[in-house]
C-alpha cells in the first residue's frame, strides 16, 4: 500500500518490516519519532534509555540474546555512544543490530554540525545512507540483513531533511527470523589477546565489504545524456541534484557511505569529462576520489557549512538566481522562546536577580539564555554543568563558589549530570546545582524519564526519587522549590550559594504543556491601576505585551502562572478569582 | 498529467498547527494521484519561533524543499510571517494568509518594531488574499481551527471539487471534531472580505 509517510516514520516501517523486535533509544531531534512511530507496533518492544550509551549496549545485549534490534540516537548522541560502538564492531554480531543516527546539516535544532560518516569510518562499521522515505524503509531492512551477513552492527546515517520530509512508500509484511540461540563464545570477551584477532577479522570484513559495495545497487548510476560532466553524491543532495538536472548529466548515487567501492568510483569518472562531488558537511566522497587519484571538485566549489538546497549548488556551479520580491521593512527575528506558564521563567529571572554566573545545559532552559532573561552563561553538552562548574569553582575559589549555579534538567541529569554530581560531592566543591525538574524530557517533544514515573507507552514505570538520590550521593543540603513562588525560589538560591558545601536545589513544577497539567484562569490587567512600567515585561513571557502604556495579557496563550503578577508593585494584575494575595 | 511541480508553502508561528495543515494537504494530493513530498520542522523552532512547511508536488518530485523566488502559493498563519517568506514567492505567486499579529519576543522586548501598514506593503509586491482566521475560526467553534480555515481559502486556488477537500478533513482530525473543521473550511473557502 502506498502512503505519505515521514523520514523517521518510514525507518520505524523498516524495523517492523525486518522482524526487530527490540528498540531502545534516547530522544534527540532531528531522530525522536523513529522511536515513537516504532513503538505504535504491539510486536516491537521500544524503550528509552536514559543516554545513548546505555541504549547501544542495550541493544546490543537484545540482539546477543537472538532478536533484531535497533537503537536510535542524533548526531551527538553517538559520541556519548562512541565507546560501546567501537568495541561491538569489534566483537561482532550474529543477530541483526542497526543503529539509527540523525544528523542536523544547518543545525535547525542543535549545539553542533558533526558528520557521523565519520564515525562509520573510525569504528570499522558500514554505513548506509537513505535519500528518502522509500529508501529510508527499504535500507533499514537492508541494514538488518547486512548486520547478519557480515557479523558487524550497520549504521544508517539519516539527516534531518530526510528524517522530516514526508515522502510515498509502498509497505511490505513484517517477516521475523527466529531467535536465535545463544552460545557461550569466548572470543566475545575484549581482553587484548581476543581483541588483537577481533581487529584482524574486521580488516577482512572491511574488505569483504568493499567487493560487496562494487556490485551492490545501493551504490547505482543514474544514466545521463550529456557527458561533459557526471555527479557523485548521496542522501538529500542527490534529490538537489536531480531536481535541477534531471536525467542531463550521469549521477553516482552512493547509497553505503562505508566503505566505499573502488572500481565503481574509477569507471564513473572515466565515464565523463568533470566529476563534480555534491555532499553537505565534511569531504568524505571527495577525499576518497582524492586517495584514488580521480581528479573531481567538490569543496572547492560548495560550503563546508550548512545545509545544502538546489539554488545553493546553482548558485554554486554559476548559475542564475531566482528572481525574488521583499519588502523594504527590516522583518524582526521571531526566535523560539520559553511557553507562557514555563516552569523555568521563574527561576530564570531569579537567577539573573541575583547576578549569577550561570552553568548552562541543554532543554529547554536553554532558553533562558535569550533576552530578556539572558541568564546563561554557557552550555557544552548534556551533563557538562555539573562538571564545569565544579571545574570552574575549583579554580576560582569561594568567591564564585556563593554565587555560580548549574542548571540541569531532569532527563539530562539522569543522561549525564549524576556523574558530575559525584565529582562535586567526592573531590568537595561548596557547588550549588540545580535541577529543573519539570517532569519530562520538554525539548525533544516530551518524552517519560526515569524520573517522571512512566515508560514509552505512557504505563506507570518505576521513578528515580531525585532527594533521595542526591542525597544518598552524600549532598546534605537537598531542598525543593516551586519557580512559580519567585519570593521562595529567591530564598532558595539565596541560602544555598552562601553554603560552604554542595548543595542541590530542585525546582520542581511540571511542564505547561503537559496534558495533565490544570492551568489558571488567565490573568487580568486592571487597567487604572497600571502605570505602564513594563516590569512584568522583565520575565520575557508570551503572552504579555504592552500596548499605548498598558500592559495587554494574550487570553489564548496565559496559563495563569501568577509570576507576572508577583512582579507588579501595582496590583495592576489580578486573578480573576480575587485570591490575589 | 506532465505537469511542472507545484510549490505551496506554509508558514507560520510555531504552535498554531502548521501540522496539520500540511497533513490534509499531502493527504489529498497523493489520493489525486500525484508525487508528493513535504518538509516540516519539529524540535527547537517550534517554541513559538518561525515555521515554515514545503509541500511540492507534480509527476515526480525530488527535492523536499523549495527555495527563493520558486513557491507558487505562500500560505502564512500571521502577517509577519508572510512578509518573511516573501523572497520565496516566485514572480506572480499568490499569498494567503490570516492577518492575525502576533509580537515576536524582539518587539516585545522592544528591541524591534512589528512594522507598521504590513497588508497594504505586502501586496504591493504580490498577489494577496488576507483575511482574520481567527475570527473565522471563533465562529465555527473554535480558535484552534485557523488551519482549517486557511486549508478552505486555499481549496480557492485548486481546480479540485470540493468533496475532496472535506474527504481529507474526515481523514486527517478526529471524528468528533470533524463537523467543526468542516464549517471552518467552508467559512473560510466562502469568506467575501468586507
Ligand atoms: C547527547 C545528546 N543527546 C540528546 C540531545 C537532545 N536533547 C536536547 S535537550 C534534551 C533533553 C532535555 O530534557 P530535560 O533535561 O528534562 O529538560 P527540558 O527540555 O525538559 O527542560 C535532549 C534529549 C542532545 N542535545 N545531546
Ligand atoms: S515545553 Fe514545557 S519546559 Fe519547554 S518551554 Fe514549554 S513549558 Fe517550558
Amino acid at each position: 500500500m502506498k502512503q505519505l509517510m515521514l523520514g523517521n516514520k518510514a525507518v520505524a516501517r523498516g524495523f517492523y518490516e525486518a522482524g526487530c523486535c527490540i528498540v531502545s533509544s534516547y530522544p534527540g531531534t532531528p531522530s525522536t519519532e523513529i522511536t515513537e512511530e516504532a513503538v505504535k507496533y504491539d510486536e516491537i518492544y521500544c524503550e528509552w534509555a536514559p543516554n545513548e550509551k546505555v541504549a547501544l549496549e542495550a541493544a546490543h545485549g537484545a540482539s546477543l540474546g537472538g532478536r533484531r534490534a535497533a537503537c536510535c540516537m542524533k548526531h551527538v548522541g553517538l559520541n556519548v555512544a562512541a565507546d560501546p560502538l567501537f568495541s561491538i564492531s569489534y566483537i561482532g554480531t550474529d543477530t541483526g543490530l542497526v543503529l539509527l543516527v540523525a544528523d542536523d546539516p544547518g543545525m535547525h535544532s542543535s549545539q553542533n554540525e558533526q558528520d557521523s560518516r565519520h564515525y562509520a569510518i573510525a569504528a570499522k562499521v558500514p554505513m548506509l545512507e537513505p535519500a528518502d522515505s522509500q529508501e529510508a524503509c527499504d535500507f533499514t531492512k537492508q541494514a538488518f540483513a547486512l548486520s547478519e551477513q557480515f557479523h558487524t552492527p550497520v549504521i544508517v546515517r539519516m539527516v534531518m531533511r530526510i528524517c522530516h520530509s514526508q515522502s510515498v512508500v509502498d509497505t511490505c509484511e513484517r517477516v521475523v527470523p527466529p531467535q536465535r540461540e545463544y552460545v557461550k563464545d569466548q572470543s566475545r570477551v575484549m581482553l587484548p589477546a581476543q581483541a588483537r584477532k577481533a581487529h584482524i577479522r574486521v580488516e577482512q570484513r572491511t574488505k569483504d565489504l568493499i567487493d560487496f559495495a562494487e556490485t551492490s545497487p545501493l551504490n547505482r548510476v543514474d544514466e545521463g545524456r550529456d557527458h561533459s560532466m557526471g555527479f557523485i553524491t548521496s542522501s538529500t543532495c542527490y534529490q538537489y541534484v536531480k531536481e535541477l538536472f534531471g536525467d542531463t548529466y550521469p549521477v553516482l548515487k552512493i547509497g553505503m557511505c562505508n566503505p566505499l567501492p573502488v572500481k565503481k568510483f574509477q569507471d564513473f569518472a572515466a565515464s565523463v569529462h568533470r566529476v563534480i562531488v555534491v555532499e553537505e558537511l565534511d569531504p568524505i566522497l571527495e577525499n576518497h576520489c582524492r586517495m584514488l587519484g580521480i581528479p573531481v571538485e567538490g569543496k572547492s566549489l560548495f560550503p563546508m557549512v550548512g545545509e545544502f538546497s538546489q539554488s545553493l549548488i546553482a548558485s554554486c556551479l554559476g548559475m542564475d538566481a531566482k528572481t525574488t520580491q521583499a519588502i523594504a521593512d527590516p522583518i524582526p527575528p521571531r526566535p523560539p522562546v520559553m511557553c507562557a506558564g514555563c516552569p523555568h521563567r521563574g527561576l530564570f529571572y531569579t537567577l539573573k536577580k541575583n547576578n549569577c554566573m550561570v552553568y548552562g545545559d541543554i532543554g529547554c532552559y536553554t532558553l533562558g539564555s535569550f533576552a530578556p532573561l539572558n541568564a546563561m552563561d554557557l552550555n557544552v553538552c548534556m551533563g557538562a554543568s555539573l562538571s564545569g562548574m565544579h571545574g570552574f569553582n575549583k579554580a576560582r575559589g569561594p568567591e564564585y563558589e556563593h554565587k555560580t549555579v548549574g542548571v540541569i534538567g531532569d532527563s539530562t541529569f539522569v543522561h549525564s549530570g549524576m556523574t558530575g554530581l559525584a565529582d562535586i560531592v567526592y573531590n568537595n566543591s561548596a557547588s550549588t546545582v540545580i535541577i529543573l525538574d519539570n517532569s519530562i524530557t520538554g525539548m525533544t517533544g516530551h518524552q517519560q524519564n526515569p524520573t517522571t514515573g512512566y515508560n514509552i507507552k505512557g504505563d506507570p514505570a518505576a521513578k528515580i526519587d531525585l532527594e533521595a538520590l542526591c542525597r544518598a550521593m552524600g549532598v546534605r543540603r537537598v531542598r525543593v522549590v516551586d519557580p512559580y513562588d519567585l519570593k521562595a525560589t529567591d530564598e532558595a538560591v539565596k541560602e544555598e550559594l552562601a553554603a560552604d558545601e554542595p548543595s542541590v536545589i530542585i525546582s520542581r513544577r511540571p511542564c505547561a504543556l503537559l496534558k495533565n497539567v490544570r492551568h489558571q484562569s488567565p490573568v487580568q490587567v486592571d487597567t487604572d491601576k497600571c502605570v505602564g512600567c513594563k516590569a512584568c515585561m522583565q520575565i520575557g513571557c508570551p503572552a504579555i505585551a504592552v500596548r499605548d502604556k498598558k500592559a495587554r495579557v494574550d487570553t489564548t496563550l496565559c496559563v495563569g502562572c501568577d509570576v507576572c503578577r508577583q512582579m507588579c508593585r501595582f496590583g495592576a494584575l489580578v486573578r480573576p478569582d480575587g485570591r490575589n494575595a | 498529467m506532465n505537469q511542472p511541480v507545484r510549490n505551496i508553502m506554509i508558514v507560520g508561528v510555531g504552535g498554531q498547527g502548521s501540522l496539520l495543515a500540511s497533513k490534509l494537504l499531502g493527504h489529498l494530493l497523493l489520493n489525486k494521484g500525484f508525487d508528493v513530498k513535504v518538509s516540516e520542522v519539529h524540535g527547537m523552532s517550534q517554541r513559538g519561533g518561525s515555521v515554515v512547511t514545503y509541500v511540492r508536488f507534480g509527476e515526480k518530485v525530488y527535492s523536499p524543499i523549495i527555495d527563493q523566488g520558486e513557491a507558487d502559493l505562500i500560505v502564512s498563519f500571521e502577517l509577519l510571517e508572510a512578509a518573511r517568506w516573501l523572497p520565496y514567492l516566485k514572480e506572480g505567486g499568490q499569498i494567503v494568509t490570516n492577518t492575525q499579529m502576533i509580537d515576536p519576543m524582539p518587539v516585545i522586548t522592544g528591541a524591534a518594531q512589528y512594522p507598521e501598514h504590513l497588508e497594504e506593503k505586502i501586496a504591493e509586491k504580490a498577489r494577496l488574499d488576507a483575511l482574520d482566521c481567527l475570527e473565522l475560526a471563533r465562529q465555527a467553534g473554535s480558535a484552534k481551527a485557523v488551519n482549517i480555515v486557511l486549508m478552505g481559502r486555499l481549496s480557492r486556488y485548486f481546480d479540485f471539487p470540493e468533496e475532496d477537500w472535506l474527504e481529507s478533513i474526515e481523514a486527517c482530525v478526529p471524528a468528533r471534531f470533524v463537523d467543526l473543521n468542516k464549517t471552518a473550511f467552508s467559512l473560510g473557502r466562502n469568506h467575501t472580505p468586507a
